[in-house]
């Protein structure tokens, strides 16, 4: 492999990022302009949604089940387990619901993106559409970008409640405790704030899966090497923005919303 | 003594620039990174005329066609396709001179998620106002062409390589495009095969007069074309006869190192003493 200088590898890194901001901006600014692929937008809704949902609500439940068994120990040295309730709601609500539906689709779509553009780089699709009067960016990545916003985000209250109902399994089975009041209380304490915070993280989530998945799959270089290489950076590069970005939004929407 | 007129000579020439120029570089230079792939080439194509680039492997002929197209800009230069100066031009008026434009890609390049009859009609479906009953008839109409008819439900996964190039061939043709650039369309195929889209070739030259470029290594094919003309009363290729005053307008351009070393005709390309020529084309 060659060694490049520090200045070109700085180089390549800050024409990456405009090449990326270039990508993200035009996929939501062709929203506004025609041709509108529907077509492509209801496919890629249905792989995205209908294709991630079981993966989703089974992460969800069980995720919901360990944080209630995991909980009930430390809140029982406290004799608090009553709140139990509390805990799960606001946990999955605010931060895990989003985040495990976020990498579930990015584990699965992200790449999926990455390595079909790429394949169609390197067969000379991309030439072949451009060729043939076709903007790539608005038949192909413009319907990635917006089924991923809305299907993570109705993925996310499904995955929610999902875990809600995981919660509600360890309680009633496990712990035996009153099932009721664990629902009444999951219900009681959720406020505007984390409803809010959680149905927002999707929609950013949703905008980072599919345009770093379109964005490694449209600058892949090489044969099948390159789509291969493309594709587990999409989805190291977005599980990693998931994470990161998770930790700026919580805060940010903290300050927001004072909560 | 009057010679023989060929069938060819009765078509009318096909619709160009006023300025009887379908492609003009002038001095287009393009490198990447470190490595100077063209080096200040210019060169004339004609309304009507059949143009076949040759060059070694990775010697910039494809890229000729990529960046005729737009698909890629020159560092320095200027090309003009129907009187447009694409290197001006934004990609979204790039999108609109394209439809003039068409190319058939060295591995065909077909959606491979689509079938034929989508493939060939793509771009009849993305102007979105051509009637379905249409579309149709002119899908089989350019697959009847390339004579693929019954591929039309099948999926670019099943079939040949000759056959996705004929394919590819149909796809570009169903708009009847003011200029064809066709890139290594024989690479990699059997001789029967070869022919066959050679013979597709000059059947689009001679009984439509589109003006094309074509990218190849294979000389034979270049020579073939040369020599042959579309008998569209037979509809097969056949051998130009001896003394036949029929012209095909069919030229050649050799490109090394960078640059155009040979623009000329069959004629001059026989004649030609360059010593790189005579041993390319030995």
């Amino acid at each position: 492999m060659a060694l490049i200088s520090l200045s070109d590898f700085a180089k390549q890194k800050i024409k990456s990022v405009e090449d990326y901001t270039v990508l993200a901006a035009r996929s939501l600014g062709n929203l506004f302009n025609r041709p509108l692929y529907i077509a492509d937008m209801v496919q890629q809704a249905d792989l995205v949604g209908f294709g991630s949902l079981p993966i989703v609500l089974a992460a969800c439940f069980f995720t919901g089940a360990a944080l209630a068994l995991n909980s009930a120990s430390s809140l029982e040295r406290f004799g608090a387990i009553t709140v139990i309730g509390q805990l799960v709601s606001v946990g999955i609500v605010r931060e895990l619901g989003p985040v495990l539906a976020g990498l579930v689709v990015a584990g699965r779509n992200a790449s999926g993106m990455a390595s079909e553009l790429g394949s169609m780089v390197v067969t000379e699709q991309i030439d072949a559409m451009r060729a043939l009067g076709t903007d790539p960016m608005k038949k192909l990545v413009t319907p990635r970008v917006a089924s991923t916003i809305v299907m993570l985000f109705f993925l996310t209250i499904l995955g929610d409640f999902l875990g809600l109902i995981g919660g509600a399994f360890v309680v009633s089975l496990l712990l035996r405790l009153d099932t009721h009041q664990y629902w009444s209380s999951t219900w009681q304490t959720l406020e505007f704030s984390d409803v809010f915070t959680g149905l927002t993280k999707p929609v950013v989530f949703g905008f980072i899966i599919a345009t770093i998945g379109c964005y490694y799959g449209l600058t892949t270089k090489g044969g099948t090497q390159g789509v291969g290489l493309a594709t587990t950076r999409a989805v190291v590069a977005s599980m990693i923005l998931i994470i990161g970005v998770d930790v700026f939004i919580t805060r940010l929407l903290m300050i927001t919303l004072g909560s | 003594m009057s010679t023989p007129t060929l069938p060819i000579d009765k078509q009318s020439p096909a619709e160009c620039h006023p300025s009887g120029e379908a492609i003009v570089f002038e001095n287009v230079e393009l490198a990447f990174e470190d490595n100077a792939v063209l080096d200040g080439i210019s060169f004339r194509l004609a309304c009507g005329e059949t143009k076949a680039l040759f060059g070694v492997a990775g010697s910039g002929k494809s890229t000729v066609l990529k960046l005729a197209l737009g698909l890629i800009k020159p560092d320095s230069g200027r090309i003009t396709v129907l009187g447009e100066d694409v290197t001006q031009m934004t990609e979204n008026q790039l999108f609109v001179l394209r439809r003039k434009v068409g190319i058939v890609f060295q591995e065909s390049a077909l959606f491979d998620s689509l079938t034929v009859r989508e493939n060939v009609a793509y771009r009849l479906l993305e102007e979105g106002n051509v009637p379905e009953q249409e579309i149709e008839e002119r899908v089989r109409e350019a697959l009847r062409f390339v004579e693929l008819e019954r591929t039309v439900d099948m999926y670019p996964g099943e079939l040949s390589g000759g056959m996705r190039r004929r394919v590819s061939i149909a796809r570009t043709i169903i708009t009847q495009p003011e200029v064809l650039l066709y890139d290594s369309p024989t690479g990699g195929l059997d001789p029967v095969t070869s022919n066959t889209i050679i013979e597709l070739i000059v059947k689009q030259r001679d009984v439509y007069k589109t003006s094309s470029l074509l990218v190849t290594h294979r000389l034979q094919d270049a020579f073939t074309m040369g020599t042959h003309y579309f008998d569209r009363a037979e509809n097969k290729m056949k051998p130009l006869p001896p003394g036949s005053r029929a012209e095909v307008s069919m030229g050649f351009l050799i490109l090394r190192d960078g640059h155009i070393i040979f623009d000329g005709d069959l004629k001059e390309l026989r004649e030609t003493q360059d010593p790189y020529i005579r041993e390319y084309i030995s």
